[in-house]
């Protein structure tokens, strides 16, 4: 859709540069800062960069500050790495990584899945970062291995060894750390119109005082029509919107279909499902989601971006409410006048169900 | 040349004080999909200036014609969000030579030193200053010069020193793009890869 590049596939350490921080390079790879997942150093750029990539085969690039972001401990039950990012945004705010290339470390993102990485380095750019990664391991090896255009054999072999030399190394100086506990954690939503204006679900809106910005926060509560102190939970939603790079994975359609199995879809709420890709759609299929969807009364749609960001038909109506596991609630992101809240799968899951903002912890 | 050369720019200032103004909020992303680099600047703030049937919305700083000028004077993390260059191109092409704030998003920084879109960032303290001079009156005149690097609050007489790399300034004043540049340096580039043997 939105870049002529295309490309075959992304190993660790490669350098990756794409027109958008979000574009729809390759629907394998679906987004920039994702591939920063495997610690391929990728980032958003422009147009003229990526002529200059075409023309001279390299890129002017000032070098990022350093951050690393270290999560410890395990995570609680239906927290998703949607929860992970959305709770380190809201403690650093949609400015807090500009400058800087963040790489994620601690046991949280060592024993989550590829694809999980993939949607918390995606989230890297909604609190200003160039990119985020993490590091390299037997999963994401296999994560690689077989691939079509893997190397192969020796090739391989050659490959892992060198991948495997280019951790950070122990002791390794960052420009800012910060610290957080896995445990500390809950399913998060926003509820304002940047990715930092995100609390846990459970919680209610806070105090413009606690706001550095107190204008944007009242215009932002305002445009939410939304007051200060307000619970989140229960608040009526019109529609819930299941997609994007950030959270339309197959992993993310599993999440989604392990909530709602054997419930119905709120008659009130219009749910849209957006496989990320049609590799996605077809393993929604094969492993019989679509059929646990449809007969909670869901629909799938066709793979793309659709409502993410408004570019097409696809848009969420004036004043209307959507859940969405998308990357960005700015003002009119969906749709001229529509107010987005950011959250995981499960949420999404949940509050197609009941037709308003539902802690998926109290789905039985 | 990719774009005028910027020299001394003197002005008046257009003022939008409101923090973390993303890009979705510059050029919604309904109006990416053209295919030449012209218009932009009619959709510019396009849902803030305008209402659904395309009446002016009279409040926004835009529509108000006591404001007018080439420099946009913004509150603090302007241009986050989408790295859509398309942002810039819409601010170009609106008129504006350059934007004011305390505070820019990485890659829209970048993207305003490629494409002629002076990103000035200065303190808070001197941010609300700006903002409280165009308040009191909007016809007061800025100068922003380049090569002093310093932005100047001219009936206040009071500036401060803004921050440029120089590699971006000697383009900036030029009119160069990185790639301008990088055709400039075309026989040292080769000279320099023959050197090696790859």
């Amino acid at each position: 859709m939105n870049s002529i590049l295309k490309v075959i596939c992304i190993f660790p350490f490669l350098l990756f540069a794409c027109k958008s921080s979000k574009s729809d390079v390759n629907k394998d790879i679906e987004n920039t800062p994702k591939v920063a997942s495997d610690f391929t150093i990728a980032f958003g750029s422009c147009n003229k960069q990526n002529v200059e990539n075409v023309l001279w085969d390299d890129i002017m690039q000032q070098k990022p500050k350093k951050m690393r972001i270290n999560v410890d401990g395990e995570l609680n039950d239906f927290v998703t790495p949607k929860d992970v990012a959305l709770f380190i945004i809201s403690k650093l705010s949609s400015s807090g990584a500009t400058g800087y290339f963040v790489e994620y470390s601690g046991r949280v993102f060592k024993e989550m899945s590829m694809e999980g990485r993939m949607t918390v380095c995606n989230l890297s750019i909604e609190m200003g970062a160039r990119g985020g990664m993490i590091a390299p391991d037997n999963k994401t090896y296999e994560y690689i291995k077989g691939k079509e255009y893997a190397p192969k054999e020796q090739e391989w072999d050659k490959a892992l060894k060198y991948w495997s030399s280019l951790n950070t190394d122990e002791g390794a100086v960052f420009d800012k750390e910060y610290n957080f506990k896995g445990k500390d954690i809950e399913p998060m939503i926003t509820y304002g119109t940047n990715p930092g204006m995100a609390i846990p679900i459970s919680k209610s809106i806070p105090s413009s005082e606690t706001s550095d910005s107190k204008n944007s926060y009242k215009k932002a509560l305002d445009y939410m029509e939304f007051n200060e102190g307000d619970l989140m939970i229960g608040k009526k939603i019109d529609y819930v919107f299941l997609g994007s790079c950030t959270n339309g994975r197959i992993e993310d359609f599993r999440d989604f279909a392990s909530l709602i199995k054997g419930k119905r879809k709120s008659d009130s709420v219009d749910a849209w499902l957006v496989p990320g890709s049609h590799k996605v759609l077809k393993s929604i299929r094969d492993e019989g989601i679509l059929e646990i969807l449809t007969d909670s009364g869901f629909k799938l749609r066709e793979p793309g971006c659709s409502a993410c960001l408004a570019m097409n038909d696809d848009k969420i109506p004036k004043g209307k409410y959507a859940v969405s596991t998308t990357n960005r609630n700015f003002e009119g992101r969906q749709g001229p006048g529509a107010r987005t809240l950011l959250a995981s799968p499960l949420v999404a899951a949940a509050t197609a169900i009941t037709g308003k903002i539902t802690d998926p912890r109290e789905i039985i | 040349m990719a774009y005028d050369k910027f020299e001394i720019l003197k002005s008046t200032g257009v003022p939008l004080n409101i923090d973390n103004i993303d890009t979705d909020q510059i050029i919604p992303a309904r109006f990416l999909k053209a295919t030449e680099r012209k218009g932009f600047g009619d959709n510019l703030f396009r849902d803030w200036r305008y209402n659904s049937d395309g009446t002016a919305i009279d409040s926004f700083p835009l529509n108000n014609l006591n404001y007018k000028g080439k420099i946009l004077v913004a509150g603090k993390n302007f241009g986050c969000g989408s790295s859509r260059e398309h942002a810039v191109w819409a601010i170009y092409d609106y008129g504006f030579r350059a934007v004011v704030s305390s505070f820019f998003a990485d890659i829209f920084k970048n993207n305003c030193l490629n494409i002629g879109v002076l990103p000035i960032q200065v303190s808070d303290s001197f941010l609300l200053e700006i903002f409280s001079q165009i308040d009191k009156n909007s016809e007061s005149l800025f100068e922003v010069n380049l090569e002093n690097q310093e932005f100047i609050i001219k009936e206040l007489n009071k500036k401060e020193i803004f921050k440029i790399s120089l590699y971006k300034k000697g383009n900036m004043s030029n009119g160069y793009d990185d790639i301008d540049y990088l055709l400039n340096k075309k026989e040292d580039i080769s000279r320099f890869a023959n050197k090696f043997i790859f």
